[in-house]
């Protein structure tokens, strides 16, 4: 590992921790803007009451002072108690969700990949061919479709009109559904990627070479070239990473998977704030720890690329 | 005398000596000649453009889309948020409510039965009674309109930045660029949607019975993250443009002359930008109704009872098993914008800047 790289690492880690306290920040500043705190919306009760609740969760003190509590007790992995959900902190609830979902989002992450750099390989060296523009037709339209889209018309397809899997996101077939719809935008995207990046390698010189001392067509595209064009692929698994993650949160609305989507969304209806910000911070660190690591393996495994 | 004082030729000089030269025939004349106008740049992209059938057919059906988004509204019987079983003064009629496609309510059929002519429910109501073709309309009317809007304002932010920051370099630039590296880490759809939570409690009271209002916090925020957090990819491209533009010798030469910077930048160098320009905000819009399709999906988006195609779709889920059309189509108008912009988009990049073709 040369000095360049290294620094790149530190210029990278820095970044992301600055990024993800700039999250924190804005999200706590944020959630504090809204008026009325999150006891308003209960039957009203007695001032004596409200003020108990306000010294109870710290909110009585100077907004400063519970921001920099608010820091310290993140850094120790705590979110705080969850308001809506007694005795329970938010923390817990985040990693009981986080299970089902980091399942699910790995799956499909994995699909994903496998499925486009195949695809991707496939269109490629069928360059042209009825194969090559059946495979792109359908990852063109598959990278229109919003998650939600492809999940309404898997629902609609697979359990509605042919009933073949369960609608409910609780048992194992269940969480098939969730796991294609949120595959296939990530996957149409990698297809695409493989395959220009491919139809670049197949076109340089050393795989004309290659070829021309007899190496076996097979190995020609799985050693020589596969090897040369999974790079730019790299890049993309941070954002692919976020775009599941977000995803799935609309994903696990329509199944009904108990995963960290469900509580999100009912954290936003109940006005449960420690838990929106617990679950908002959480999703934002797993995003920017992925982003970091698909940048530092990319510059990793393609020396050529300039370390900016 | 005469003769004296012309110079005597010197054997190295480049001095042309005319009387080798003869003079163009008539023939080698009309070589000379232009057979046609040369075509401007604009011309040239235009003309590519209209030779690729995919990017034209794109341009057709987002047309068609527009025009009946715009038009349509204004003669259409029925409005979007008007339940038809209720009429001031009777009881509410809840045969209106999800009539399936061509269905009346009974009071219409009655009309009709008096020989009275009535407009068609052409995809039946909604839950409430609502005609759901207008409803339709109306959402692809505001995911349009959001995705004009938001691409705007990425574009016009966009542009000032990255031109500032590419043209003044050095440590402007550094800092400049440091800036949107850290907005660019930011995870973008988690900042939109805890905004418009936030939003939607503290400006809810502000904007009540203003226009605003009506677009509801949602859109609002919406526009707000777009402004704040997504025109870095923007700046980032123009930025590049502009370093790489700046070296020209035209940029020195007008400096040279005295040009101020500003006029620099808006006379000389935006519009050698303007096809990177073009392409990256036609590949806006479709992010930007994507992005509000999942937040009015999620319930974040336009205020009720203002339809918008991600709303539509969501509120049709708790009904799919009855009525899964009502899904199908706001679901498909979504893919139709999406697919044909992003299409378009690629066409106009492959006829305006042949260079960036992957």
């Amino acid at each position: 590992m040369d000095s360049k790289l290294a620094l790149y690492i530190v210029k990278r880690v820095l970044l992301a921790i600055f990024t993800i306290f700039l999250v924190i920040t804005i999200t706590f500043f944020v959630m504090k803007a809204i008026p009325g705190g999150p006891f308003l919306s209960e039957k009203s009760p007695s001032a004596a009451v409200t003020a108990a609740l306000q010294a109870k969760y710290g909110l009585d003190k100077p907004i400063f002072e519970q921001y920099t509590t608010y820091l310290t007790d993140i850094l120790h992995g705590d979110f705080g108690p969850s308001i809506k959900n007694r005795g329970r902190d938010v923390a817990d609830l985040i990693a009981e969700g986080f299970k089902t979902s980091a399942k699910i989002g790995l799956i499909a992450a994995g699909v994903a990949i496998i499925l486009g750099l195949v695809l991707g390989s496939i269109a490629a060296v069928f360059h042209d061919k009825w194969i090559d523009k059946v495979i792109m037709v359908g990852s063109t339209a598959c990278i229109a479709m919003p998650s939600f889209v492809i999940a309404t018309i898997l629902l609609l397809v697979l359990c509605v009109l042919l009933p073949v899997f369960p609608a409910n996101g609780n048992t194992a077939a269940g969480l098939v559904l969730p796991i294609l719809s949120l595959s296939f935008y990530p996957m149409s995207y990698i297809t695409r990627l493989t395959r220009s990046s491919m139809l670049d390698v197949l076109g340089q010189d050393y795989i004309r070479t290659a070829r021309a001392k007899g190496v076996s067509p097979a190995k020609v595209i799985f050693k020589h070239s596969l090897k040369n064009a999974v790079t730019p692929v790299i890049t993309y698994v941070g954002p692919m990473i976020a775009g599941i993650l977000t995803g799935s949160l609309v994903v696990e609305k329509i199944f009904a998977v108990p995963g960290l989507g469900k509580y999100f969304f009912s954290s936003i209806t109940n006005r449960d704030y420690p838990m929106v910000m617990g679950t908002t911070i959480f999703l934002a660190i797993i995003m920017v720890i992925m982003t970091l690591i698909s940048d530092i393996l990319y510059k990793i495994v393609d020396p050529r690329v300039d370390l900016g | 005398m005469k003769k004296d004082t012309q110079i005597k030729k010197n054997p190295l000089s480049l001095q042309l000596d005319l009387s080798s030269f003869e003079k163009a025939t008539d023939e080698e004349k009309f070589l000379q000649q232009r057979m046609r106008e040369s075509t401007t740049f604009f011309k040239d992209g235009m003309k590519r453009l209209s030779k690729n059938k995919i990017a034209m057919i794109s341009l057709a059906v987002i047309t068609l889309i527009v025009l009946i988004a715009i038009f349509v509204p204004m003669f259409y019987p029925y409005d979007y948020g008007q339940q038809l079983g209720i009429v001031a003064g009777q009881d509410s009629d809840s045969s209106y409510n999800n009539l399936r496609p061509f269905e009346y309510g009974e009071t219409e059929l009655k009309r009709i039965e008096a020989g009275e002519k009535i407009f068609p429910h052409i995809f039946g109501t909604d839950a409430h009674g609502r005609d759901y073709a207008i409803r339709v309309i109306y959402g692809t009317r505001i995911s349009l309109v959001v995705g004009f809007f938001a691409s705007i304002i990425v574009l016009i932010i966009g542009v000032i930045y990255g031109s500032i920051s590419g043209y003044y370099g050095g440590k402007v630039d550094l800092i400049m660029m440091r800036i949107v590296d850290i907005i660019y880490s930011l995870p973008d759809l988690l900042m939109i949607i805890l905004l418009s939570v936030v939003l939607k409690q503290t400006l809810t009271p502000v904007i009540e019975g203003t226009p605003l209002g009506k677009l509801g916090t949602g859109m609002i925020s919406i526009f707000i993250v777009f402004a704040l957090l997504y025109w870095v990819s923007m700046a980032r491209l123009i930025r590049g443009q502009i370093l790489s533009i700046k070296q020209q010798d035209y940029v020195l030469n007008a400096r040279s002359i005295g040009a101020k910077s500003g006029h620099i930048i808006r006379r000389h160098m935006l519009p050698n930008c303007i096809s990177v320009i073009i392409i990256s905000t036609a590949l806006q819009i479709p992010s930007a109704i994507f992005t509000e399709s999942f937040l009015s999906f999620l319930g974040l988006g336009v205020a009720m009872p203002m339809p918008s195609l991600g709303s539509l779709a969501s509120d049709a889920l708790s009904g799919i098993y009855s009525y899964a059309y009502r899904l199908i189509i706001p679901a498909i108008t979504i893919c139709l914008i999406v697919l044909s912009l992003n299409l378009l988009g690629d066409g106009l990049r492959d006829a305006f800047d042949p260079k960036l073709k992957k």
